[in-house]
């Protein structure tokens, strides 16, 4: 023991902690971290939970590192959990039980872009948007377009299938990848899917897309190309009321088409968008509806012009065509923002993120502002309303007394109102810690205990992300001993 | 719906009640792909699945439907309102469809069937009725058990009844062939196309969407070639490959024979076989290990393996 080290009380976090001196000696010290910033930082994730307590933090850059990684951990009996750029809303990236945090960022290369087989072999720290800007002068995009897509990795986009406006014609994450290279908690890397038009087998690529980091981690991951869509229709409709707005997406559904996106935005956060970006928003809506659609510029006019015509035939109040791509850049710009205007309202909010039947979203939004109301709580409603997607914004100042039990009642209710409904718990945020307590309100035991087997079969000792999605009492996380689950995980 | 309203409907139940707990077990459907996967074990129980469709809410674009119903008896509700889905149309039942999980030459326009299963209702090894999945168009509640069941063969469950997302259908849909047309130029030159098939003289290719979209595609395709109208190809036949997009330009056509190549796609019908290939060993334990965690003694669809081309 070095003199400086008897100076410090005998102890110093590297020379005791061998799963540190493992996992630094396979990667390098710089890359992987024990400081209790670190370990502070990546504790959360940007929801409102109360941070876990991680072990060592590791930045690998490759695949036999992860590898090295997932092994170095099982040898010391410890789990995994990715992360990617933390933008998750549901706590699916917080460690629960100290484990070794796998933090992807550094792998962010995009490896090749293969035209003649429509795909794009990345890296999984490659940030949403850096790829479609990447893919764009060669005609393409990457489709789906998560609010955070300016800083969401496409590894985070992958574990929680995440969505974004555009998802409403071209769907989810899932059906956008083709393959996936992965490493499992015991340190096989598998091919999962395949470039071929159909893949032998279970469908294990598809089951993986969307598991919350509770499989293993991606390490490589071939995205589908989407050809840019030369013709786009952007309009902005005006109602007054909520109520009409939405009924004008049921109607546009109900009538075949299938626009790109439909989001709508109700009067308060209307004006919070207007006066943060000046996009153009009426101020005096009701609630706005954003609709496009694209497609060959030769009939792209025709869906617009039923859409006009259905937004008139209920009660919209104004309809306005974006005139040229600055205007259309800039309504967007006004729905992409949308959270970072809240900031001036209020310091805290908790975004909502529950699905149900398009035809019932009057009536839910009708009762998420009455449970707010009730509650004495600030709420905004922006919507993938096309999908039936709700985000119930609950806007608050965290230092105020009693809110945030207020926050808790008033959410609960409106997850309860949405599944009776006939809706779901999540559309796009995942399951994560958040949802787990209501999960057993959507299935029964029966159902969750298959949930449990398929996680079995990629996992059977539990080491990858436990204690997320599948509830206490239907997980295989019950066997590990987890040291620090948050208790109301309440911040 | 709750989950326990979920789990009083009396067909599920009766349906249930006939796979039982023990003795091995498959369902039978249209038997239009009735070889895939191997032989059944001598021995088997076979059931048919319930039939029926259940709910149908068009301005929902989702149809609720017993897996027993015709994929053809289905199809033809759903054209009442201008609707499909992605679920192939080859005589079979939606069921078998979901369980063999293959796809239609018209994917390019439908989308692919596992996609298109939103829910899915089975009845476990234990005679047990699990519901995986939801009843929106959108959801990320829990683990993806419909994407699992789907081109499961029936190995890990008795598929009952699904929730299907339904596609409008484009207001014209067009074929046009060519003697003269480089298929792969068909594909990178039109914006978003139907099938384009080939069968090593003759490109066919559909082109859908709004009137005057079609005309721009026919516009573009008469660049490519001398393309000339055509009715819709028959059903491609044979056997089954599945390679990627681009092993379709040095397809080696001594090895696969006659063949029709679904070109951007990489599917093959042809009249030889694809020769094996094995899944890859890491892969086939969780292959096994799934298996053995949803059919603990092995009594659902004996003798089929999935994996095994």
């Amino acid at each position: 023991m070095s003199i400086l080290d008897r100076l410090r009380g005998g102890r110093t976090a590297h020379d005791v902690d061998p799963l540190l001196v493992e996992l630094q000696a396979a990667l390098t010290p710089e890359r992987v971290k024990m400081d209790s910033a670190q370990r502070s930082l990546l504790g959360k994730d940007a929801s409102m939970f109360e941070g876990g307590v991680s072990g060592p933090i590791c930045y690998p850059t490759s695949t036999d590192e992860v590898v090295a990684i997932a092994k170095i951990a099982e040898r010391h009996g410890r789990a995994i959990v990715p992360r990617g750029a933390g933008t998750g809303l549901a706590g699916g990236a917080i460690p629960l039980g100290a484990p070794v945090v796998v933090a992807m960022t550094k792998m962010n290369a995009i490896l090749e872009i293969d035209e003649e087989n429509g795909i794009a072999w990345v890296e999984p720290g490659v940030i949403n948007l850096d790829l479609t800007r990447h893919l764009t002068p060669r005609g393409f995009h990457y489709a789906p377009d998560p609010s955070s897509q300016q800083v969401c990795t496409i590894g985070g986009n992958v574990a929680n299938n995440s969505g974004g406006p555009h998802c409403l014609a071209y769907g989810v994450t899932n059906p956008h990848i083709a393959a996936l290279e992965v490493v499992t908690a015991t340190g096989e890397v598998l091919l999962l899917g395949g470039l071929d038009a159909e893949p032998d087998g279970y469908d294990l690529r598809g089951v993986f897309v969307g598991s919350e980091g509770t499989l293993g981690i991606t390490t490589k991951i071939a995205v589908r190309l989407t050809k840019n869509r030369p013709g786009v229709r952007t309009l902005l409709l005006s109602f007054a009321t909520i109520r009409d707005a939405a009924n004008t997406v049921s109607a546009v559904i109900a009538a075949g088409i299938v626009p790109a996106a439909m989001e709508v935005m109700d009067q308060k956060i209307t004006r919070a968008v207007e006066h943060y970006v000046h996009a153009g928003y009426p101020i005096d809506a009701g609630a706005v509806l954003l609709a496009e659609v694209d497609g060959a510029e030769a009939g792209v006019d025709i869906d617009a012009d039923r859409i006009r015509e259905l937004g008139i035939a209920n009660n919209a109040t104004e309809v306005r065509l974006a005139a040229d791509e600055t205007e259309r850049a800039l309504l967007w710009k006004g729905r992409k923002t949308a959270f970072g205007a809240i900031a001036q309202i209020a310091p805290d909010y908790y975004l909502h993120d529950t699905v149900v039947p398009r035809s019932k979203l009057a009536d839910v939004l009708d009762q998420i502002y009455e449970i707010a109301d009730r509650h004495d709580v600030l709420v905004m409603n922006v919507l993938h309303a096309g999908d039936g997607n709700l985000h119930p914004l609950l806007i608050f100042d965290g230092r105020e007394d009693g809110v945030m039990e207020r926050i808790q009642a008033a959410g609960e209710e409106i997850i309860t109102a949405s599944l009776a409904a006939g809706g779901v718990l999540s559309g796009e945020h995942g399951i994560g810690v958040e949802k787990q307590p209501f999960m057993d309100q959507l299935f029964t035991s029966d159902d969750l205990d298959h949930q449990n087997r398929l996680r079995r079969a990629f996992d059977p000792t539990c080491r990858a992300n436990p204690g997320k999605v599948l509830p206490m009492g239907h997980s295989c996380a019950d066997i590990q001993q987890l040291r620090s689950v948050p208790t109301g995980v309440w911040g | 719906m709750t989950a326990t309203l979920l789990s009083t409907d009396p067909v599920l139940a009766a349906f249930a009640e006939e796979v039982g707990e023990s003795g091995p077990i498959a369902i039978v459907g249209g038997r239009t792909r009735w070889e895939n996967g191997g032989a059944l074990v001598d021995g088997t129980r076979t059931i048919a699945a319930p039939s029926g469709i259940v709910e149908y809410i068009a301005e929902e674009m989702i149809v609720k439907v017993r897996a027993g119903t015709s994929v053809a008896e289905l199809h033809a509700s759903l054209a009442e309102r201008g609707q499909v889905t992605a679920l192939p149309e080859r005589g079979g039942t939606v069921g078998g469809a979901v369980a063999v999980g293959q796809n239609g030459v018209l994917r390019p326009m439908r989308g692919e069937t596992r996609s298109a299963v939103l829910q899915v209702r089975y009845v476990s090894a234990e005679g047990k009725i699990v519901t995986g999945g939801g009843p929106t168009v959108k959801n990320v509640s829990g683990f993806d058990i419909p994407r699992l069941m789907t081109g499961s063969l029936g190995t890990l469950g008795c598929i009952a009844e699904v929730i299907l997302r339904t596609n409008p259908m484009p207001a014209q849909t067009r074929w046009f062939a060519s003697n003269d047309a480089d298929p792969f130029a068909v594909h990178r030159s039109l914006l978003a196309p139907g099938p384009i098939l080939f069968d090593g003289s003759t490109t066919t290719v559909m082109v859908f969407g709004h009137a005057p979209a079609v005309t721009e595609d026919v516009m573009m395709l008469r660049t490519l070639g001398t393309f000339t109208e055509c009715e819709p190809p028959p059903d491609a036949t044979g056997h089954r490959w599945s390679l990627s997009p681009r092993d379709l330009q040095t397809l080696d056509v001594a090895a696969v024979g006659a063949f029709v190549a679904e070109i951007g796609v990489g599917i093959v019908h042809a009249s030889n076989p694809q020769p094996p290939t094995p899944l890859a060993p890491d892969v086939r334990v969780i292959h096994d290990r799934m298996k053995a965690e949803f059919d603990p003694p092995g009594r659902l669809n004996p003798g089929r393996v999935v994996g095994l081309r």
